[in-house]
């Protein structure tokens, strides 16, 4: 057989019925589920008088709506809590597992899968969320679907897909210190375009990524559909097969070594072909900040607002101008000179105990600026918060004046109570600067935890690595 | 599903590259566990001057008459019209719906954002993918006269302009054939129920720890 790439093993292991021309039906290990897209698909399956096909390979979690303090006093608003009803409904009308909103496990989708070793390496992921991408930090082919997909996916334990083409994108050396994989994601998405990889599975190599943590490679792949890439991948090492080792949902002892094995395989064979390659060299990554209101509206923290004037394509300088217009910034403004309102470290990107960690290491003896009115972490599942508050993480951020919530999805989206003001700037560690994403008629500028904490400490983006 | 065959109607021109998800509909009615009744939310926030949220009759609400689609001469357009990476951001299916409650029946644009692309073929929408010099030249023949019908004839693969010349457009065939008939994709993948079940009993050979809960 000729040289694979790492996507099209894992394809090739999944197909149940080639259709020819691409097309096959490929069948689903993993399905996660949250309260947004699945009422519909719930309803759906009831219409048409069906039942989920493998209830095992299901998991569901309550994220978007809930809300992040004084959670035992339940959900204010109506309109959310019916949503919240439903998942608990319709879970507990089909069997399907769920961690319940008091539950300690419970958390962000995209964060419990992997912390409970229900994504594992090899497996096919999907939920109804375009940020399934990050389970491709495994090596597993995982990407976000749309509710007719939720549906197809519970009804049949497979999806008809067409086969993606395949990106590789290496950064090639280390990058300095102060400079995360939320910088590499970012500068990655900066050079291809937020259309960039569409079309196509990235899959990430070089020294730098072999570099992150497992926790890195998550907020690496989180952020390949913001380049276009409905899913991204990582090739299984070591440090893969540690991480899973003895979760609750991992290979069982007498399959262990069997799984291992078979992972260890998960990598593109030497010489296979790719139809785009990508090459970055670590070194030159700086901390990122982005701009505008599409993440490829990104730049290292010591340029200046770019200048639409400059630009001589007039479809991308009409949407700098209305980038600009919406920011409220002008062309040619140090990033360092823009201030912010509010700060948000948390979300599917963010929120675990390596960036909690990042975020407090940065804050640890310092205070909040006086004209930031919020700071906020938000950790990802209630077991992010216990550890971190075992390392007594939760009382740095205090002292320096910052809010230590509940798990979810927070400000990252605003679906529930927290949300940005019309007109108000907030540092995020989240994965959209879209107009009105944090809150209508918000201003969002995507940056590190690092780099979220360290725009709390000084009132406006500081380069972390000065302070 | 809708079958989509053949649509005639003017096109309403959306003049913005990465027109994304939030944008055409945000969050707050993403809480709505219905299918339906998202129309007037669609591109909420260009749409209307102040707020809306579910339980806001958008009656009430202070329209903003520079949108396009608030423009008297693009009204009860089936096609919009939009620059690169249509859709993209969020898997919410609610865009589609949306898209699709308002009047919609298909999208031009010169590229799509993966998910919404695909989201669009289960609702019986089509998202039609022309070269961006013909994709200008739509805008500008609708920007003359923004009352020239075009046709999207689905069987064909064109899209035919007023003036009688026609754009071809590509397309998977397996989509084609579900949207001409408007199948039901769930129904059809069942007819492979055997096919499943071989498979998850090959693999459970291969791989047990997948299947050992």
């Amino acid at each position: 057989m000729s040289a694979r790439t790492l996507y099209d093993k894992i394809w090739d292991d999944h197909v149940v019925e080639d259709f020819g021309g691409g097309s096959a039906l490929i069948y689903i290990d993993r399905h996660l589920v949250h309260e947004v897209t699945s009422p519909q698909a719930f309803d759906g399956l009831r219409l048409n008088d069906r039942k989920p096909w493998r209830l095992a390979a299901n998991l569901a979690v309550p994220d978007h709506n809930v809300p992040t303090v004084d959670r035992a006093k339940g959900i204010k608003d109506p309109i959310s809590r019916a949503q919240l009803d439903a998942l608990d409904a319709n879970c507990a009308e089909f069997g399907i597992t769920k961690f319940e909103l008091m539950d300690r496990r419970q958390g962000i989708v995209h964060v419990i899968g992997p912390e409970q070793g229900a994504t594992l390496p090899g497996m096919t992921v999907v939920c109804g969320d375009s940020h399934t991408s990050t389970h491709g930090a495994f090596g597993a082919l995982a990407f976000g679907i749309g509710t007719s997909e939720v549906e197809h996916a519970l009804a049949t334990q497979t999806l008809v897909l067409k086969k993606a083409k395949t990106m590789r994108v290496r950064v090639n050396g280390h990058v300095g210190p102060g400079v995360t994989a939320k910088d590499i994601t970012l500068a990655i998405i900066g050079r291809i375009g937020t259309a960039g990889g569409t079309g196509h599975v990235i899959e990430y190599a070089g020294e730098a990524i072999e570099d992150l943590s497992i926790e890195g490679r998550m907020t690496l792949c989180n952020m390949a559909i913001e380049g276009g890439a409905r899913a991204g991948l990582v090739a299984v090492d070591d440090k893969t097969i540690e991480y899973v080792r003895g979760r609750p949902f991992a290979p069982r002892a007498e399959h262990w070594d069997a799984a291992v094995a078979y992972w260890r395989t998960l990598k593109s064979d030497p010489g296979a072909s790719f139809d785009k390659t990508v090459e970055i060299d670590a070194a030159s990554i700086q901390p990122q900040v982005s701009w505008g209101t599409s993440p490829e509206m990104v730049l290292p923290v010591g340029a200046n607002v770019p200048d639409p004037a400059a630009e001589a394509d007039p479809v991308k300088r009409s949407g700098m101008e209305k980038a600009l217009a919406y920011m409220a910034l002008q062309a040619g403004t140090p990033i360092e000179q823009i201030a912010i309102d509010k700060v948000f470290i948390g979300s599917c990107t963010n929120s675990r105990i390596e960036d909690i960690r990042a975020a407090a290491a940065v804050v640890k003896g310092r205070k909040k600026a006086a004209s930031v009115k919020l700071a906020m972490v938000v950790p990802g599942s209630g077991l992010v918060k216990e550890q971190a508050e075992a390392e007594g993480l939760h009382q740095v951020f205090l002292d320096a004046g910052f809010e230590w919530r509940e798990p979810g999805c927070s400000m990252c989206l605003a679906m529930n109570a927290d949300r940005l003001e019309p007109g108000e700037r907030c540092a995020s560690t989240s994965n959209r600067n879209f107009e009105g994403r944090q809150g209508a008629g918000g201003r969002t500028h995507l940056v590190s935890p690092a780099m979220a904490a360290a725009a709390g400490i000084a009132g406006h983006f500081v380069d972390v690595r000065a302070l | 599903m809708q079958a989509f065959t053949v649509v005639t109607s003017r096109i309403a021109p959306l003049d913005r590259p990465n027109v994304d998800t939030d944008a055409i509909i945000p969050k707050q009615y993403l809480k709505s566990i219905r299918r339906t009744g998202f129309g007037p939310f669609l591109f909420d926030d260009w749409r209307y001057r102040d707020p809306g949220d579910l339980e806001i009759d958008p009656a009430t609400r202070r329209v903003n008459p520079d949108f396009v689609l608030n423009q008297p001469a693009h009204q009860g357009a089936q096609i919009l019209i939009a620059r690169d990476n249509f859709g993209c951001g969020s898997s919410r299916e609610h865009a589609v719906w949306a898209l699709d409650d308002y009047g919609f029946r298909a999208v031009i644009a010169p590229s799509f954002a993966d998910i919404f692309f695909s989201n669009c073929f289960k609702n019986g929408v089509l998202p039609v993918v022309l070269k961006p010099e013909e994709v200008q030249a739509i805008f500008e023949g609708v920007a003359k006269n923004p009352d020239a019908a075009f046709t999207i004839d689905l069987p064909a693969q064109q899209v035919k302009l007023p003036c009688g010349n026609a754009f071809a457009f590509e397309i998977d065939p397996v989509r084609k054939r579900n949207l001409v008939e408007g199948l039901d994709e769930i129904g059809l993948t069942l007819k492979n129920a055997d096919a499943i079940r071989a498979y998850e009993a090959r693999r459970a050979q291969q791989a047990p720890w997948l299947f050992a809960s």
